[in-house]
């Protein structure tokens, strides 16, 4: 690595539990700024569990709990003087299934920054063209934006979602599997666009794919279900070490298909 | 597998059961079809034919002549009917969506449950019934039958249809879509209104619609309500205060709290009166409220597909 090194997150002794099940337990892990972080696993072992407690997603469920601390640039994002908006504000989310919203492709980018008080129509129009561009989107839409979000392909509504998402400049950008109900040539439109958000943005992406992780992902973290099947951390380095070279008999047994 | 499996079975004579029974699945879904398009059709023909026979502009817009003479028509019926339904509309629609958002969100709490316990007994309650219980907390009070009572009387009666419809359909917009707002940090009631309604806003107009429907045709409840009213004219209350300088409160009032007309009241009134204009132009009434209620349904359904192309695409 050649960029110097910044945390822009640090998870510490995290564990959630959803009413009395413990999905994740004693997480301990960074996230660093500029960096695209990749999370992997078997099914159930928590991914998206971790991947929703940076956000505070898992406040919606009704039961759910933590214990530990999420830091964003120092500061817990679950200490009670912590906004929840301002969290999601600074930490965006792309789901699996793309999820635009019943209005217009031009509505669905404008959302959240109308919700934070930008109305001026050319501030807008400027964010609404530059967040689509940033998802390398604009080509397809420009002469579309009145027309529904829900009538583009899924591939698409995946960037249109990442476009929503990066309209209210999040300095980090958590994806739970965005690829996996695409097939392939919109998948590797979005590997590529997630190269180029890194620029600007910190990225967390939950992947199945082990060669996704690989490709897309700098650092990458491997949870394992523990004997309760609460997920643990099992390894977590830089990718290239970790497919390579994994310290885990876990982890090796994981990436080599002898497992999960 | 044993290598013959199909070897000791008669494969010909598997498949022309299948067709035989599929033969006979058709045939009685076709019966089926048949039993229930027949009525429809002929109610629709017959009240059709029975009431084309003296409708005309007069019949929409003059109040009703004295009985026994023929002409005029009922125009109060027709006014105080969309007077009344509005009046039902705009009272329950909010309060329903109200209730529809808090058992989607609290489905198991004590105050969920007692709600759904509630309307499922409203819906039970003869209308009858709830026109009495009108009658005693609405009508009694101000010793006056009014239309703000019969429109109160019918929005208790789309209460629950609305509410049942709005929960049902809430519950299918997919929970991502909800989630994908509240990530932006959008607040809660934001993410109802423009984001969750919108996308069950079909099911929930359709709900409506049949609402309304049964609203227009209910009688029962408006006779201890509204009671009827031959001279019922808001075109002419709002002219007559305009004219008088009354403000918008006088004619309101003049609107709402006198006693007042209705299709199906009228129906029912002129239906079994000695008079055979009188029967005759029930006919009509009858095959007015029918067009009412499918005009709704039209507006309702072409306004959907305008919207729809907006925001699905
Ligand atoms: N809302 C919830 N309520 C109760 N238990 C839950 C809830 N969400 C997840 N769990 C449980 O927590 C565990 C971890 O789930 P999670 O969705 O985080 O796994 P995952 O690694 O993302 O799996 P997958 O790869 O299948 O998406 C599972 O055992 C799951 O059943
Ligand atoms: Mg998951």
């Amino acid at each position: 690595m050649t960029q110097s090194l910044a945390i822009k997150m640090v998870i510490r002794r995290l564990s959630v539990f959803y009413k009395s099940f413990q999905a994740l337990h004693e997480v301990d892990m960074p996230v660093y700024e500029h960096h695209v972080t990749a999370i992997i696993g078997p099914s159930g072992c928590g991914k998206s569990t971790l991947l929703r407690s940076l956000n505070r997603m898992n406040d919606l469920v009704p039961g759910s709990r933590i214990k530990g601390e999420v830091l964003l640039d120092g500061e817990d994002i679950y200490d009670p003087g912590q906004d929840v908006v301002d969290v999601r504000r600074r930490v965006g989310m792309v789901f699996q299934r793309p999820n635009p919203f019943p209005m217009s492709i031009y509505d669905n980018v404008a959302f959240g920054p109308k919700l934070y008080g930008i109305k001026k129509q050319p501030v807008l129009d400027g964010i609404v063209e530059e967040s689509l561009r940033a998802a390398a989107l604009w080509d397809d839409v420009k002469d579309k934006l009145k027309q529904s979000g829900m009538a583009l392909s899924g591939g698409q509504q995946q960037r249109l979602c990442i476009a929503r998402a990066i309209a209210i400049q999040p300095e980090v950008l958590l994806m739970d599997e965005p690829a996996s109900a695409l097939d392939p040539i919109a998948t590797l439109r979005i590997e590529e666009l997630i190269a180029e958000l890194k620029q600007r943005f910190t990225i967390v992406i939950v992947t199945h794919n082990m060669q996704q992780a690989a490709r897309v992902s700098d650092y990458t973290a491997f949870l394992m279900m523990n004997d309760q099947r609460a997920g643990e951390l099992a390894e977590f380095s830089e990718t290239a070490i970790l497919f390579t070279t994994p310290k885990d008999k876990r982890t090796e047994d994981y990436i080599t298909g002898r497992f999960g | 597998m044993p290598q013959d499996l199909f070897a000791q079975i008669d494969l010909p004579r598997v498949y022309r059961r299948r067709r035989f029974l599929n033969d006979v699945a058709l045939s009685l879904t076709g019966v089926a079809v048949a039993l229930a398009v027949i009525p429809l059709v002929w109610i629709v023909v017959y009240v059709f034919l029975k009431g084309m026979q003296n409708i005309n502009l007069d019949f929409f817009i003059h109040l009703p002549q004295a009985m026994g003479t023929t002409g005029g028509g009922v125009t109060n019926a027709i006014q105080g009917s969309i007077v009344m339904v509005l009046v039902a509309v705009v009272v329950a629609i909010p309060i329903a969506l109200l209730v529809a958002f808090y058992l989607l969100f609290h489905p198991q709490t004590l105050l969920g449950q007692i709600l759904r316990f509630s309307t499922d007994l409203l819906a039970g309650v003869p209308s009858i019934v709830i026109g009495l219980f009108g009658y005693a907390i609405l009508v009694v009070p101000f010793k006056h039958f009014s239309a703000l009572a019969g429109g109160l009387v019918l929005a208790m009666i789309m209460l629950p249809i609305v509410i049942r419809s709005a929960e049902e359909m809430l519950k299918l917009v997919p929970k991502e879509l909800r989630e994908g707002a509240l990530a932006l940090g959008a607040p809660e009631w934001k993410t109802s209104l423009s984001v969750v309604l919108v996308a069950a806003l079909e099911g929930i107009v359709t709900g409506v619609m049949l609402a309304i429907a049964r609203a227009t045709g209910e009688t029962a409840p408006l006779l201890f309500t509204a009671l009827g009213n031959e001279h019922y004219n808001v075109v002419a209350y709002v002219r007559q205060g305009i004219s008088q300088h009354q403000s918008i409160f006088q004619i309101l009032h003049k609107i709402l709290a006198e006693p007042t007309d209705a299709l199906p009241l009228t129906l029912w009134k002129y239906a079994q009166q000695p008079y055979p204009e009188r029967v005759a132009q029930s006919w009509t009434v009858a095959l007015v409220l029918m067009f009412f209620v499918l005009a709704l349904n039209i507006g309702a359904r072409s306004w959907l597909a305008r919207k729809r192309r907006q925001t699905r695409g």
